[in-house]
């Protein structure tokens, strides 16, 4: 019959270890939570940049003194049209409608007469040919020329803005982590020091008769890490509904306004592995505590 | 300083050791002596006169304030960390509190030697089952140790003791809770282990026990060795 080495000391009937798995749980929880919201922001940045990536957005404004409004917009881009058409590394160009652009607007401003009668601009979707290189500058130069006002939007303020967006996020996940993460450390080593306290004659025993400070140091190291196992996966258990009920939420606001609040499919590997990363960081801290804590021994 | 004299086969080697706890008194002043291999001693003296701390400097416990301990020919002022447990798994000690692990069974707490030293389970379990029937224990291998009486828990911690083989044993008091024949049979535990080359150091208050076997003593009293009979 097998009896295993990590009975020599009785940490299984030691109340200081009863706290860790309800706290590791807790930790594991907020982990899973930021870990999500991590990848669900980096996810979103990702498809953005991915929409717009290789597209620009033309913007030819209505004239502003003309008796005919709408077929003096209509010729403004024609001309603007021309201009593309002649300009290298441009793969289409595509004239949004007044649909189009009245659905644009209408989550602001309602879909009432006032949408309809508004002097909305043109706007042209353009698309760049893959491996084209636009000169933006000369570009608006001579749309500009072709149809005074008109301006060109390659999307690259707002695409920097969003990945500051994603950079603060990731910084504020990280952080959180390391606090998470901290605060493991730190009561794991609160509880393995007081075990070494309260298993002080045990553990002299131990060495006096041959015991190394690694074998004491495995004691608790596989006590810390069984329980804080079983406290992340109680965490993770608790994260799943919890992320599906967001997910669940943003799919409920619906249309293309909102955007998906789902974790990316490449993620959960990460969040599973939660409890396991926290069970291997609470087995080195006690590990690590035990060998402080003997090494002062004589 | 005072040299005791050494040989070859000299186990124990004490040269001027004192003791002090703390910023206390000294309990043990100056002592010299050594025992060689295979030798046999009782440790006598009053309550209190310094037995207990001789043995802990013996078992490696507590190291001196003063002089120099050599113990299987290894100066303990410079050996080096890692060793030490090497050197304690040649010791065998029997502790007067007997400090049995409670949580653990009477198998369990003697097979602890052997698993420390990374033995494995094929190879502790036959010899932990021989030396618990040796020891008239045979029917409570699997008891935790509070549920024994004193003399039944006295036996487990002799067997823990001896289990590994030690090149030295240390037994403080180890016949203190037992009755006669009991006590007997654990002394001629002893001699054997002692007939088999373990050098035997045991304190005891028991001078019939010490007048029956006949082996030379190491007398304590007020701290200082006073009669350091040769083997």
């Amino acid at each position: 019959m097998l009896r295993p080495l990590s009975s020599s000391l009785p940490l299984a009937y030691d109340e200081s270890h009863r706290f860790l798995p309800l706290l590791v749980a807790l930790m594991v929880f907020l982990a899973a939570m930021a870990v999500a919201g991590a990848l669900i922001v980096h996810g979103l940045i990702g498809r953005w940049d991915r929409d717009v990536t290789g597209t620009l957005t033309v913007q030819v404004p209505p004239p502003a003194e003309a008796a005919d409004t709408a077929s003096s917009l209509r010729e403004r881009l024609h001309a603007v049209e021309r201009v593309l058409a002649d300009t290298p590394g441009i793969a289409s160009a595509q004239v949004l409608g007044r649909d189009q652009l009245v659905g644009l607007i209408e989550p602001w401003l309602g879909s009432g007469d006032l949408v309809s009668d508004l002097p909305l601009p043109g706007l042209i979707d353009v698309a760049v040919a893959p491996g084209g290189a636009i000169d933006i500058t000369d570009l608006a130069r001579r749309l500009a020329e072709a149809a005074p006002g008109t301006t060109v939007d390659d999307h690259q303020t707002w695409l920097q803005r969003l990945v500051d967006l994603g950079r603060a996020v990731e910084a504020a996940v990280l952080v959180a982590l390391a606090t998470v993460a901290a605060v493991t450390a730190a009561t794991v080593i609160y509880a393995t020091r007081t075990g070494m306290a309260v298993h002080r004659r045990a553990i002299e025993l131990l060495r006096l008769i041959g015991a190394e400070d690694a074998y004491i140091a495995r004691q608790f190291a596989d006590r810390a890490f069984a329980l804080a196992l079983r406290g992340g996966l109680i965490g993770l258990l608790a994260s799943v509904p919890a992320l599906l009920l967001v997910d669940w939420a943003a799919r409920r606001v619906g249309s293309g306004f909102i955007i998906d609040l789902s974790v990316p499919a490449h993620g959960w590997p990460l969040i599973v592995a939660l409890p396991l990363l926290a069970a291997l960081l609470a087995r080195f801290t006690a590990q690590a505590a035990v060998h402080r804590a003997t090494g002062r021994l004589p | 300083m005072r040299q005791a004299s050494v040989n070859s086969k000299t186990v124990v080697q004490f040269d001027s050791v004192s003791l002090r706890y703390g910023n206390g008194p000294e309990a043990l002043q100056d002592i010299s002596f050594s025992l060689s291999a295979g030798s046999f001693h009782f440790v006598t003296g009053p309550s209190g006169a310094g037995k207990s701390s001789l043995l802990r400097l013996l078992y490696l416990a507590q190291y001196p304030s003063a002089g120099v301990i050599r113990l299987f020919g290894t100066d303990t002022r410079t050996i080096r960390r890692q060793e030490v447990p090497m050197l304690r798994r040649r010791i065998g000690v029997v502790f007067q509190d007997f400090r049995l692990l409670d949580h653990l069974s009477a198998f369990d707490n003697v097979a602890l030697p052997l698993r420390v030293a990374g033995l494995r389970e094929s190879e502790i379990r036959p010899h932990v089952k021989e030396l618990l029937e040796w020891v008239g224990l045979a029917e409570h291998l699997d008891s935790r140790p509070s549920t024994l009486s004193g003399g039944q828990q006295q036996r487990i911690a002799i067997a823990r003791a001896v289990i590994g083989r030690p090149e030295l044993l240390v037994a403080d008091e180890p016949t203190g809770n037992v009755d006669d024949a009991i006590a007997m049979r654990l002394m001629y535990l002893f001699r054997e282990l002692n007939r088999t080359g373990t050098t035997v150091v045991i304190a005891t208050h028991n001078e019939a026990l010490v007048a029956r076997f006949d082996q030379p003593r190491l007398h304590i009293a007020q701290g200082r060795l006073a009669v350091a009979e040769a083997a």
